[in-house]
């Protein structure tokens, strides 16, 4: 008996018991429908997080001072001296492998044009800061290097201050006034938007580093010259990161005067890092998803296996006419096996095109950046087929055991 | 010229919790080409457990049986079913016609295990339809026919593999005597053509038909009269 021929001989069968056959698939509707919507899903967040990790600069290292040990007291993060200028130009200098290195201090300040006001974060920078950090100027120019030795007061601004305080009007040449100060606008940068926890990084002001501090006061605390709270160091494409991390480790403890054995007190990290380290949880629970939905998916095998049994033992006669007139046994067992195989491939075609419509929704609702890949409908086609045989098999191997005579007389 | 059917000494016990019933209790007889026969006996004779071993649908306890130059106990099962489906055409009382499933098709299943293409498959199908008088009939389902046309559908059936021996277990068992007649007159005209006719029956009209009639009692032949 050929392929098609038993493709038709299961196909009717499976008609003659609709409704039977519909429940008995429901089982692998819902787990395939179930497998796409949570690794779909599950996919849509490893990529936001990838993208999100881009935006900050995926080889981006954070260099920050840490805690004083001063008398056996350990201080509070950031109470160890600050760095420095000389840190940066150190760092800069003497590190192979970065691309762009950057010191970075924050104040809030409230700029004011015309008649409206807005509190926003004003960041003074280098000028490698822009390419360290993936800050793509859009209209205008960034600083220059000179310039941000300067102290001049030149402001460059985000895509909030735009809206908020040029109404979306182009800023560049316009002068806004920052604590009774007049900075010149001279460019803008192209929106980020929000991080993961919801903070805005468009609001922002970017100034020369020096003009940051001398007429802001910004980053300023303590005796220290020429302080700096952050340094950002981008490290260049194809750079041993770990390495990296190692040569900055060694350069500043040796800077800062820490005895071999003492603990840093300042502290190197990869943001990239960071941030996948807080999305594990989020992929272990993918994980968990995805079993659960195999294991969905191993109770729907359970339940077709169960609904062949009942169909081959209501049709034991049938089995056995077909052995009286010449069948082997291996074409009974394939007849119940490519049923088994159709009801289970049909039950995932239905389940692949919920998890699709399921994954779509989600999306919608969520707002998310979400697609069905095609690896994950060959997975879902696949793992139907794999339950087909698995579960078909035994009591396609039962029916094509009995005994021609036994089967006939079967009431 | 060798027998058609050779059996010797042939039993047949069955194992019904702690007590063993002897269905054949050795029997050895001989069938030839051509022959048209009647088993006879009453319900638990051994008439029907004779009938299933030669058709290869059931396996002797112990004994000989060669049919159709096979010796049969030295088939393995895929053998056994090339055996069924080249050399026995079978008819059962109930019909057993596949349900909501065309005449045609009923009657070319046995041509869709011997390997037949789908086109020759239907040709021979409705030439054995036309032989039983149902030609006009072809594509309706069982569920459409009257008894003695379910058992014409068969007898095609049986008949579709140009088979050696044609087994019929109480073949009209299940018809009233009118249609028996018909049903019997197909066969009669069979073996006038030349096919051996085996057929179980507990009717003496039917066996009548019939050029010798074995009447079994207990497992054993206790009559052999042509």
């Amino acid at each position: 008996m050929n392929l098609f021929a038993s493709i038709r001989v299961a196909l009717v069968a499976l008609r003659v018991n609709f409704l039977r056959s519909a429940l008995a698939m429901l089982g692998i509707i819902i787990g395939v429908a179930s497998v796409i919507v949570l690794v779909s899903i599950s996919e849509g967040t490893k990529r936001a997080v990838e993208a999100q990790i881009d935006s900050f600069g995926a080889s981006l290292l954070i260099i920050r001072p840490g805690s004083s040990i001063f008398g056996g007291r350990r201080g509070g993060a950031g109470s160890a001296s600050p760095l420095t200028d000389l840190d940066v130009r150190a760092v800069r200098e003497e590190i192979a492998g970065l691309s762009g290195v950057s010191g970075e201090v924050r104040t809030s300040v409230t700029a004011v044009f015309g008649g409206v006001n807005w509190t926003t974060s004003a960041t003074g920078v280098n000028a490698d800061y822009f390419d360290a950090r993936g800050w793509i100027v859009d209209e205008g120019r960034a600083f220059s290097a000179a310039e941000d030795e300067s102290g001049r007061r030149y402001a460059v601004i985000g895509q909030t201050l735009v809206n908020e305080l040029f109404d979306g009007a182009s800023p560049v040449g316009q002068s806004l006034r920052v604590r009774g100060q007049p900075f010149e606008v001279i460019g803008t940068v192209e929106p980020k938007g929000e991080t993961s926890w919801g903070q805005d990084q468009d609001d922002v002001i970017f100034l020369p580093l020096e003009t940051a501090r001398s007429r802001l006061g910004a980053g300023v605390r303590g005796p220290t010259r020429d302080p700096v709270q952050t340094i950002y160091a981008d490290v260049s494409a194809g750079e041993d990161t770990d390495r990296v991390i190692a040569d900055i480790q060694d350069l500043l403890r040796i800077r800062r005067d820490i005895a071999p054995g003492a603990v840093d007190d300042f502290s190197v990290a990869s943001l990239a890092e960071f941030i996948r380290a807080r999305n594990e949880t989020e992929n272990q629970l993918g994980l968990l998803l995805a079993v659960g939905a195999g294991i969905v998916l191993l109770v729907g095998g359970i339940g077709i296996m169960n609904i062949m049994l009942v169909s081959v033992t209501e049709r034991t006669r049938e089995i056995g006419l077909r052995l009286a007139v010449g069948a082997k046994r291996r074409d009974i067992r394939n007849q119940f096996l490519i049923e088994s195989i159709v009801l289970c491939l049909i039950g995932g075609g239905l389940g692949l095109v919920a998890g699709i419509g399921g994954t779509s929704v989600y999306a919608n609702v969520g707002q998310l950046d979400i697609a069905v890949s095609p690896l994950i409908v060959g997975v879902a086609v696949g793992a139907s087929l794999f339950v087909g045989v698995f579960f078909g098999l035994y009591p396609a191997q039962r029916a094509s055991r009995l005994n021609p005579i036994d089967a006939l007389r079967f009431e | 010229m060798s027998a058609l059917i050779d059996c010797r000494n042939l039993t047949k016990t069955y194992e019904m919790g702690d007590t063993t019933i002897n269905a054949l209790a050795g029997v050895s007889i001989t069938i030839n080409q051509g022959e048209y026969v009647a088993v006879m006996g009453a319900s638990g004779s051994g008439k029907s457990t004779f009938m299933n071993l030669l058709g290869a649908l059931d396996t002797p306890t112990s004994g000989e049986l060669q049919v159709a130059g096979n010796r049969l106990s030295q088939l393995n099962a895929d053998a056994l079913a090339d055996f069924r489906s080249g050399s026995i055409g079978f008819v059962f009382q109930q019909f057993n016609l596949l349900p909501r499933t065309p005449a045609v098709e009923n009657v070319a299943l046995p041509l869709v295990y011997a390997g037949v293409p789908a086109a020759e498959r239907n040709r021979r199908a409705l030439a054995r339809l036309e032989q039983v008088g149902l030609a006009e009939r072809s594509h309706h389902h069982p569920k459409q026919l009257s008894g003695g046309q379910q058992q014409r559908v068969a007898i095609a059936r049986a008949l579709v593999n140009d088979p050696a021996i044609i087994l019929a277990d109480e073949p009209t068992g299940a018809l009233d005597s009118r249609t028996s007649e018909e049903v019997m007159a197909i066969f009669d005209q069979l073996n006038r053509e030349g096919i051996t006719i085996i057929l179980v029956t507990h009717e003496q009209d039917v066996a009548d038909h019939a050029k010798r009639q074995l009447v079994f009692r207990d497992g054993l032949v206790v009559e052999d009269r042509s």
